[in-house]
């Protein structure tokens, strides 16, 4: 399993009602519900991970977040909706948190920090959009319109009064090191973040 | 007519009559104190009969759904492409049911068989079936078959609100539904153009309120228009055009009414066709099924709450140029599903055909069906 996935399993309890957005070809949640016996469903829009999906018993909904929303799934429905590496790929991140945290208790992001030292350093000394093994695509091509820093995104947790639970930083390898914990918005290269709207 | 069968089909296959003498009571009021049902099955049975899956089919269907009867037979059964040896609906793991509904005109009991009560057809006698009539006709033929429980109950459009209606008729008594081109409920529009159809016939000079077979007619006319009409809504607009477009049968125009426009001449040719093999009576039936399907009708229109009983896993597909039953549709009745917190799964096909596309296997279609059958397979050990 991906490393990142592997962190956020940890984090779903036995039983719960699962939403996970952009979920590929399922393998979270299909380990989920084997191994924490939680239910819920995957939203995806790739036509081969929809059918890897239904074929491992994975509930799937094709539905685009772009152009349908969350609008079909009731208030508080969810124990936990994801989304990992999806969030610079939509066209309203901002809306799509708040829709999260309304069909769910909790909502788990992951996605690459723009900020990262390498990036950084690619656009100070080439003066080309950078590229890293987190974000592989040309500035022409890439599906990430809505590349973010770990520090604009807690500006916008903190703008709209949703309450950060976790913040794991990792590197390339998803590693938790102390350089990036030390300094997350220059080292980290993925952040996983647990969000909510109830009181701690 | 085949020169040899092909590899992935299940072959020649002959039908079965099954008659059956507990009487059934029908949602209209009225009982039935006997009936036959017309059955096809390809595959076997396995030890634990956990491995059967029932074919619903729809308006115009029928138990034939694979295979040949004969090496005469000119095409094979209506959904050959998804049923045999490697297909969707493997027979290979699976035992496959498929049965002539009541009220059809392929041999099990309908308008046309003889009333026992008075010796003579039952035309406009035979009471109006509903699709909870049929579920509960097919829940019969599971106990006939030893079949306590589905592995799946399958089918598109019409037979998709029956795969729907085994979930909330009998939960327990299927594992999967596979609910393809369908719809929770019948729109005004697709009511108005039922309406329509029923028109044409009633309104045949042959119809004779309905007991033509007394006067040893039937009325082709008012049975080839209800085709006619109904056909147009099995089509996409972009299929029809590239199809006939405004291709014309001779070069010019006739200035007259007769068919000059290929579409017209199809059309023409798919109504007489229809009207040849088609008992008129069982049409009004089966578009009034139609029209009365709607699960939400207890609950006052809450979808969700009239799922509640569901058990079962569901498998929703459309087809994007479905205007019969629109993609749409099919996303009203999974929001339903996922808001009364049923396990389902759904995908809209790119396909140009339609709501015909559930008949025909274009690759994503095949593959989604596959890859879920194919699960559902593993999950009984099939």
């Amino acid at each position: 399993m991906r490393p990142d996935l592997e962190i956020i399993q940890q984090w779903v309890g036995p039983g719960q009602h699962v939403l996970d957005l952009g979920c590929g070809d399922g393998t979270l949640l299909d380990y989920l519900q084997r191994e924490r016996n939680a239910t819920g469903f995957g939203l995806e829009i790739n036509p081969d991970h929809i059918t890897t999906c239904m074929g491992r018993g994975v509930s799937v909904i094709e539905q685009n977040l772009d152009t349908q929303g969350l609008e079909n799934f009731d208030d508080g429905m969810f124990d936990i909706v994801l989304m990992t590496q999806a969030l610079q790929a939509v066209r309203r991140p901002d809306m799509v948190i708040e829709e999260m945290l309304r069909v769910g208790r909790e909502g788990i992001v992951t996605f690459p920090n723009f900020a990262h030292w390498r990036l950084r350093w690619g656009l100070a000394l080439s003066g080309r959009m950078p590229e890293s093994n987190a974000l592989p695509y040309k500035w022409y091509n890439t599906p990430n319109i809505r590349l973010c820093t770990f520090k604009d995104f807690e500006a916008l947790c903190r703008k709209k009064g949703i309450r950060i639970k976790t913040r794991r930083v990792v590197d390339g390898q998803h590693q938790n090191s102390w350089l990036a914990r030390a300094w997350p918005n220059l080292l980290g290269e993925i952040a996983i973040y647990r969000i909510t709207r109830e009181e701690s | 007519m085949p020169d040899s069968l092909p590899p992935d089909s299940v072959g020649l296959v002959s039908p079965e009559t099954l008659h059956f003498d507990q009487p059934i009571e029908l949602a209209c009021g009225q009982t039935l104190n006997s009936y036959d049902l017309v059955v096809e099955t390809y595959g076997e049975l396995n030890d634990d009969a956990s491995n059967a899956v029932l074919i619903c089919h729809a308006l115009s269907g029928h138990h034939h759904a694979a295979g040949y009867h004969s090496m005469d037979e000119r095409k094979p059964g209506w959904w050959d492409s998804c049923i045999g040896p490697g297909k969707p609906i493997d027979t290979d793991r699976f035992f496959v049911v498929s049965v002539n509904n009541l009220g059809g005109c392929h041999g099990s009991t309908g308008p046309a068989s003889i009333n026992p009560d008075t010796g003579k057809p039952y035309g406009p006698d035979f009471p109006v079936i509903t699709v909870t009539d049929w579920v509960e006709s097919q829940a019969r033929l599971a106990d006939r078959l030893g079949i306590e429980q589905w592995a799946a109950v399958v089918g598109g459009s019409l037979g998709g609100m029956q795969a729907m209606q085994w979930s909330l008729s009998y939960p327990d008594r299927l594992r999967h539904s596979v609910v393809i081109a369908s719809t929770p409920k019948l729109s005004a529009q697709n009511i108005a153009f039922n309406e329509v159809a029923r028109q044409a016939i009633t309104s045949d000079r042959e119809f004779h309120e309905g007991r033509y077979y007394d006067f040893d007619t039937v009325p082709r006319r008012g049975l080839m228009l209800a085709r006619m009409v109904g056909h147009i809504t099995y089509l996409s607009d972009a299929s029809m055009g590239e199809k006939f477009g405004r291709e014309l049968r001779d070069e010019a125009y006739k200035f007259g009414f007769g068919a000059e426009f290929q579409v017209e001449s199809y059309l023409r040719y798919q109504g007489e066709r229809f009207s040849e093999s088609f008992d008129a009576n069982t049409y009004l039936l089966m578009t009034r099924a139609l029209d009365y399907f709607d699960p939400a009708w207890d609950t006052h229109g809450d979808l969700p709450k009239a799922l509640a009983p569901a058990r079962c896993e569901f498998l929703v597909l459309s087809f994007s140029t479905d205007w019969r039953f629109s993609p749409a549709r099919s996303e009203e009745l999974v929001n339903a599903m996922i808001s009364a917190r049923k396990k389902v799964s759904y995908a809209e096909i790119d396909a140009p055909w339609g709501h015909d596309a559930f008949l025909i296997p274009t690759p994503r279609y095949t593959d989604i069906f596959t890859a879920y059958m194919d699960r559902v397979a593993r999950e009984v050990g099939a």
